[in-house]
């Protein structure tokens, strides 16, 4: 009979917690969980952390988003831009440019062809600025909001919580989920931060106030 | 389930002559060559003063900062207890989702798994996310070895690929490059780069920017590795910045994954304490730009063909040791490295191993051994440090990296047997218990002054005491021995004076405090 890789190793971390056995551990979970600030106190907070990570922030009612993001794909030149299949229409009718709805018979390389992508989000995180998205069908695939130069985020302020523990208790693990806290960035060079490299080297926040 | 048919078994250290878990010289002597570059102590100064400010102001922010540090350091103590069940956990949940699992019970073992399934895709190529563990097993030699070419898509990780050097730092590993020098490199190794390139980080990027784009489009399989692995769900994490992860876990039609089994956490809510203490430990931000969390496959998003390898290459060594498991905590924040005074002034490159400064000097010679007979380079390690205790202090998961050294060090004396060293300092017990003898040694010993040269310094003692001078220099004894001096008339008569001396001055003190 040979032996697995998987029983050897199985085998030596149980010899291991047999040399040296281990004691109980219950993990305190005492730092700050569960917090909650109104609305206000949550946009402030949340447009500070992004703005400080170089993202543009947008804020808008229900009634005039799409005139907001129209307005803000016309300020960064997007032209051709894509959504995703469940993307709310209402948002791109005040855009006049082409728009692409994704599907997944489109090759991911070619959605570097588009100039901006327009996508919803599923949870923010105050505190750090951190938009979560979680590949649901108004936000789509990961590739959609990867491959083009621009995203557009629209956030509704209802899904924004104040702490990293609110966010991640509102996620589904089995979903492609991405935090994104600003556009990309890079350290690598002597430390200093070097905003937009592989990822959209743009990203434009457009928050809903009243959602 | 495998069941106990005898006395546990002392799991084996990662093999010896394999990966990148070993310089091919001792700490003291690497570092002395490291310290007279000039250029690199000015550039690993900067970067470490730069990261240490931003990471105290962003921890600073968090009231709660010591209390995630607890739960941090509690829950991975806590998996390391449950290591078995949570792997089987993860392989299962994985598996249910679409994914493959593979065990690698080495490094060779686990190049060999990637190598097979990046063959069996019929590509040429492979794209890399910056990954500590295919680091540590030496992935890429192996992969150029058989003519599949990897490329690094993390720019420091880039920068140190293109210019066939090794990474010095965790997180930056091409800290000890400055920006003039990331261009000549450009340069010289980027096809088609802008001759008229200059030495700006935001171009230098563009730059790189450029040159990868092509190669994440096109590229039908990519390696990374995994910050976390979450059993309840099958879950992989991967941390980082530039949108390099992103594209190589979301584009190709191949991903394999390469984690160490210590890597794995218990629950998904886990996540909430280390997506905190992660990103402001290591790059002193709020947040990291991009995190990518997946489980397994899913249908229209991604690579529909994943594979998980989990590695232990030494892990389980560590595991058996009571104290050297905490090594097995760390989260690679790199936050000691930033803060350790011996680390800001060697460098990376003189601890030889793929984990650098002082959780390098405990974790190293834990995974792959101090091998007495071979007079091994990883027993240096324990000793490149001044025991300050500011690593302990930054750990964001609270690693007692100071005395797990000593701990080191005791073990490292102890596998040594008889040296020389150890029957001299026996020596020196023995004469120090007779005062006469002693007195009689010391006399003898200020014939050494002629070691001491011009400044009095003697850089090289005879063996068996050439251990303590590698890594210090010594003062030559002087003339006179401090005990002899005061034995003679001279002595005796300064020590009189001092002791008037003293009384007058005393006796001053009382007038003025009337």
């Amino acid at each position: 009979m040979t032996t697995t890789a998987r029983d050897t190793v199985l085998g030596r971390i149980r010899d291991a917690l047999a040399l040296a056995p281990a004691t109980g551990t219950t993990a305190p979970r005492d730092y700050r969980r569960g917090r909650t600030l109104p609305d206000g106190e949550r946009l402030a907070l949340l447009t500070d952390r992004l703005v400080d990570y170089k993202a543009r922030v947008y804020l808008c009612t229900a009634d005039d988003t799409a005139r907001v993001i129209a307005e803000v794909l016309r300020e960064h030149g997007a032209r051709r831009i894509g959504m995703p299949d469940g993307l709310d229409e209402e948002w791109l009718t005040a855009f006049d440019g082409e728009v692409q709805r994704d599907s997944a018979d489109i090759p991911a390389p070619s959605l570097d062809a588009l100039d901006g992508v327009v996508t919803a989000s599923a949870v923010s995180c105050a505190e750090t600025g951190t938009i979560f998205l979680d590949g649901s069908p108004d936000q789509g695939r990961r590739a959609l909001s990867l491959v083009p130069d621009l995203h557009v985020c629209v956030v509704g302020l209802s899904s924004v919580v104040v702490g990293v523990p609110e966010a991640v208790a509102l996620l589904v693990p089995e979903r492609p989920t991405t935090l994104i806290s600003g556009p990309s960035a890079t350290s690598d060079i002597e430390l200093e931060r070097v905003e937009g490299v592989h990822g959209p080297r743009t990203l434009a926040v457009v928050i809903r106030t009243d959602v | 389930m495998s069941t106990f048919l005898g006395m546990p078994a002392a799991p084996p250290r990662s093999p010896y002559g394999t990966g990148n878990l070993r310089g091919d010289r001792a700490f003291p002597e690497a570092a002395h060559d490291e310290l007279g570059n000039g250029q690199l102590r000015r550039n690993l100064g900067k970067a470490t003063r730069t990261i240490r400010a931003k990471r105290l102001a962003v921890t600073g922010e968090l009231p709660d900062w010591e209390q995630l540090r607890d739960a941090g350091s509690a829950i991975k103590a806590d998996t390391m207890n449950r290591l078995p069940e949570l792997l089987e956990q993860l392989e299962q949940k994985v598996t249910e989702r679409g994914g493959t699992v593979h065990w690698a019970r080495d490094g060779v073992e686990a190049n060999e798994i990637v190598a097979r399934l990046v063959r069996a895709t019929g590509s040429r190529d492979v794209i890399k996310v910056k990954s500590m563990a295919t680091q540590e097993t030496g992935l890429n030699e192996h992969l150029e070895s058989l003519g599949i070419t990897p490329y690094e898509t993390d720019l420091a990780e880039l920068i140190v690929q293109l210019a066939d050097d090794r990474p010095s730092h965790i997180l930056v590993p091409a800290i000890h490059r400055n920006r003039d020098e990331i261009r000549q490199i450009f340069l010289d190794e980027i096809p088609g780069v802008d001759p008229d390139l200059d030495n700006v980080p935001a171009h230098l990027a563009a730059a790189a920017r450029a040159y990868l784009r092509e190669k994440f489009m096109t590229t039908k399989v990519a390696v990374s590795g995994a910050n976390f692995g979450i059993a309840e769900t099958g879950t992989l994490c991967v941390v980082e910045s530039e949108g390099n992860g992103r594209m190589c876990l979301t584009l190709p039609d191949t991903l394999i994954t390469v984690m160490g089994i210590e890597k794995v956490l218990p629950r998904y809510q886990d996540l909430e304490v280390f997506l905190q203490l992660l990103p402001r430990s290591s790059t002193g931000e709020r947040m990291n730009p991009y995190t990518s969390m997946w489980t397994g496959v899913t249908p229209g998003d991604g690579p529909q063909d994943f594979h998980l390898v989990l590695l232990d290459n030494g892990r389980t060594a560590a595991l058996a040791d009571t104290i050297g498991r905490e090594a097995l905590s760390c989260i690679r924040c790199s936050a000691c490295l930033n803060v350790c005074p011996v680390y800001e002034r060697t460098g990376g490159h003189a601890y030889g191993s793929t984990y650098p400064g002082p959780i390098g000097a405990v974790l190293t010679p834990q995974l792959a051994g101090m091998d007495a007979t071979k007079d091994d380079p990883n027993s240096s390690l324990p000793y490149a440090s001044s025991l300050c205790g500011a690593c302990f202090d930054a750990c964001p998961v609270k690693i007692d990296i100071p005395s797990m050294l000593v701990e080191l060090r005791h073990q490292h004396t102890q596998q040594s047997g008889t040296t020389a060293e150890k029957l001299a300092m026996k020596a020196a017990a023995a004469v120090m218990r007779r005062p006469k003898l002693y007195t009689a040694a010391q006399k003898a010993a200020a014939v050494g002054r002629v070691a001491g040269g011009r400044d009095g310094t003697i850089r090289h003692l005879p063996a068996p005491f050439d251990g303590w001078s590698d890594s210090r220099d010594t003062a030559a004894p002087p003339r006179q021995s401090f005990r002899s001096w005061l034995a003679s008339a001279e002595g005796a008569a300064t020590m009189r004076a001092a002791a008037e001396e003293g009384v007058r001055t005393t006796a001053d003190d009382r007038t003025e405090d009337q």
